[in-house]
């Protein structure tokens, strides 16, 4: 039962900070980009955790560091208890080992002059103790044909496959060494329609087949919702809203989430009418510059003085505590209520 | 009951003979790999204010139809081999080179997915808009300024007059785009074909931005065709739409007709695999395998070898449109067997 597990990975207050200098020679530090600013989840064995939010959120940010690609300004990764963040060498190579990635771009994270057989096969190079060498060719003949590829295909360039071809390549280097958890950025958004439903399918067989946990990052609502067991929604380097998919999807709490579920067009023309649409005005701040306070209250429409002063935690609102229903979750608001749900199909005059 | 009144709203308000015709058009590119058919007899009209959507995956030929319409086809290697693009009764494939240049901009014009790459990045979008003007109008210098700040305060640039003279790096996606916007309709089109206009923008920005069009649109009263892969900017927008696949249309309905009951088995994939945001779904229901490679296009119909309704006749004769209902036909064999399932 996917989210009953035990937590395998702890993220607690994770803050990335990009220096922006000035100078040649003598580089001073004028500011920072607050790409991540106090994010902080667990990760249970098994499920899945959804991560969205518009471009510059700090989403895939978050997805480095994760995988230890970056080093965080401030704050801890726990992996089974162990701080990751402070890990080197010999530590750091075994827990990697358990965390990997698959990319967004299938024709960027590919090398072109690598066989499919050695791209597959090269995270054993890194980790000889998961396959002797005689060993390795039969292995990723069965990746491949996991991941749903020919193992014939095993000599072949990343040039002679399709895009959603590609992102099963990625899928399978992944699951090369048998990881616990795997941290995906927006691993079908480079696709199209019909050739996403089949890598979305494949994610989830593979989920229940090795009992992987994913930290799925990605900027359409309906996918993560799909794939999702709980989601969190990320604006300007924070947590803005976090529950299960239902909590999230169906009572959303903070403005902004509310804003971005209204947006998303809905594949049903029926809808079109009855739909009560927010329209945000303006864009997303700069992260160099993010607003005091409530980051989202320069869009927000309920905004007032008390939102520019006080940083609104990541807390379940009393309100919601009191009422006891299981709709209650988190949110990052201090007006944080539901809008009164509107029907998504409007009856036919 | 809502179809007969969008019917008869549709007889009130929209004059029977179509603004644009395309008409069996062909367009194939001549590389050395072979000869990639990217359009195969394409045929679709649009009226004034009427918004048609052309919905595709990558490679099913939306964009070289647009294009080759707009005659800005990279040519070579395209070449249109066969049909008619007819403007108001007019061919504008046999038309002259000057005549159709002052119709593209003034009369048709095009919306870009990357306004970034549209624009000229060292002109400020002031000059830019204002050049639109000037040439096509002959509009003195301010003038033809004075009305470029016109058209951005219509697309709702804030500031639009002390940003006038910014160049477009400094905006962001969602403004740039209003500045293409701003372009397109500048000299008030009769049609405009939107490509993926709002495909680079996150969901807040591409809500703003396809509100606005639609607003413009019915201000103005013009034709839009909007080339698109998104059901869901599809289902909001759009009156009618044609769904091509290798080249071809295969399905083509008003919009509400076809999210209800799809009539070819493609449409009915596309509709099954994407997740949806207002309930959740079980597994998504994925059409196997590929798109055909446009070079080597499979004999009878196209999509055959991904069909879970093939039969042998699928496999040699080529299904022509087949009338469904009023305003509806669908290229499949089998397309009242799909329209039975569906329903």
């Amino acid at each position: 039962m996917p989210g009953n597990g035990e937590a395998i990975l702890e993220v607690r207050d994770l803050v990335k900070h990009y220096p922006l200098t000035r100078g040649i020679l003598f580089k001073k530090q004028v500011g920072a980009v607050h790409a991540v600013d106090g994010v902080s989840f667990d990760l249970r064995r098994g499920e899945t955790l959804g991560i969205v939010g518009e471009s510059g959120c700090g989403k895939s940010t978050v997805a480095k560091l994760l995988v230890n690609l970056e080093r965080p300004t401030s704050g801890r990764i726990l992996y089974k208890g162990e701080d990751v963040t402070r890990l080197s060498g010999r530590a750091l190579k075994a827990v990697r080992r358990n965390i990997q990635m698959v990319f967004q771009d299938p024709y960027t994270s590919l090398n072109p002059r690598m066989t499919v057989g050695d791209i597959i096969g090269e995270p054993y190079d890194i980790h000889p103790e998961v396959a002797p060498k005689g060993d390795r060719r039969a292995k990723v003949r069965e990746l491949l044909d996991v991941v749903g590829l020919s193992p014939e295909h095993i000599n072949r360039y990343p040039h002679q496959f399709s895009g959603g071809q590609r992102q099963r390549i990625g899928i399978a280097r992944g699951l090369a060494l048998r990881p616990e958890i795997i941290v995906a950025d927006e691993p079908v958004s480079a696709l199209d329609v019909s050739v996403q439903a089949q890598v979305v399918n494949l994610l989830e067989r593979l989920q229940d087949e090795f009992d992987l946990a994913y930290v799925f990052i990605a900027h359409d609502l309906s996918v993560v919702r799909h794939i999702s067991d709980r989601v969190a929604v990320m604006y300007l380097g924070r947590f803005a809203e976090a529950g299960t998919d239902a909590q999230i999807y169906e009572h959303a709490t903070h403005p902004y989430t509310q804003a971005l579920l209204s947006a998303v067009p809905v594949p049903d023309p029926r809808a079109r009418a009855g739909r009560d649409r927010i329209i945000l005005t303006g864009d997303v701040p700069s992260p160099a510059h993010p607003p005091s306070g409530c980051r989202f209250r320069t869009r927000c429409w309920k905004a007032r003085e008390k939102c520019a002063r006080v940083v609104p935690p990541l807390e379940i609102p009393d309100w919601f505590l009191e009422g006891g229903g299981p709709e209650a979750h988190a949110s990052a608001c201090h007006y944080a209520e539901e809008r009164p749900a509107t029907p998504d199909v409007p009856p036919t005059e | 009951m809502h179809e007969a009144q969008e019917a008869a709203a549709a007889a009130v308000t929209l004059p029977d003979v179509p603004l644009l015709d395309v008409r069996d058009l062909h367009v194939e590119f001549r590389t050395r790999d072979g000869v990639a058919k990217a359009v195969n007899g394409v045929s679709y009209g649009v009226r004034a204010g009427e918004t048609l959507a052309v919905l595709g995956e990558s490679g099913s030929g939306k964009s070289v139809t647009a294009q080759a319409v707009m005659g800005i086809l990279d040519s070579p290697p395209g070449h249109v081999t066969g049909g008619e693009v007819l403007f108001r009764g007019e061919d504008l494939l046999t038309m002259g080179g000057e005549r159709r240049r002052r119709l593209r901009g003034a009369k048709l014009s095009m919306i870009f997915q990357d306004a970034l790459s549209a624009l000229n990045p060292v002109m400020s979008v002031g000059a830019q808009l204002a050049e639109m003007y000037s040439v096509h109008d002959g509009m003195t210098r301010k003038d033809s300024r004075a009305k470029a700040v016109q058209m951005m305060e219509r697309v709702r640039i804030p500031a639009a007059k002390e940003r006038a003279g910014d160049y477009p790096h400094q905006f962001s996606g969602g403004m740039r785009q209003r500045i293409m916007i701003a372009m397109a309709l500048a000299l008030e089109p009769d049609l405009v074909i939107a490509d993926e206009p709002t495909t680079a923008l996150d969901v807040t920005v591409q809500a703003q931005v396809m509100d606005l069009l639609a607003e413009l649109q019915r201000e103005y009263r013009m034709g839009l065709i909007l080339i698109t892969h998104d059901l869901g900017v599809v289902a909001d927008v759009a009156d009618r739409i044609a769904v091509m696949y290798a080249g071809r249309i295969v399905e083509t309905a008003p919009v509400h007709a076809l999210y209800a009951a799809p009539a070819h088995p493609y449409t009915a994939g596309l509709l099954g695999s994407i997740p949806r945001l207002d309930h959740k779904g079980k597994e998504l229901h994925a059409i196997k395998g590929l798109p055909p490679s446009l070079t080597d296009i499979p004999a009878g119909c196209p999509f055959n070898p991904r069909c879970p309704r093939a039969q042998a006749i699928c496999r040699t004769d080529r299904p022509p449109l087949f009338d469904v209902a009023p305003g509806r036909a669908s290229a499949c064999h089998f397309w009242k067997e799909t329209l039975d399932d569906a329903g």
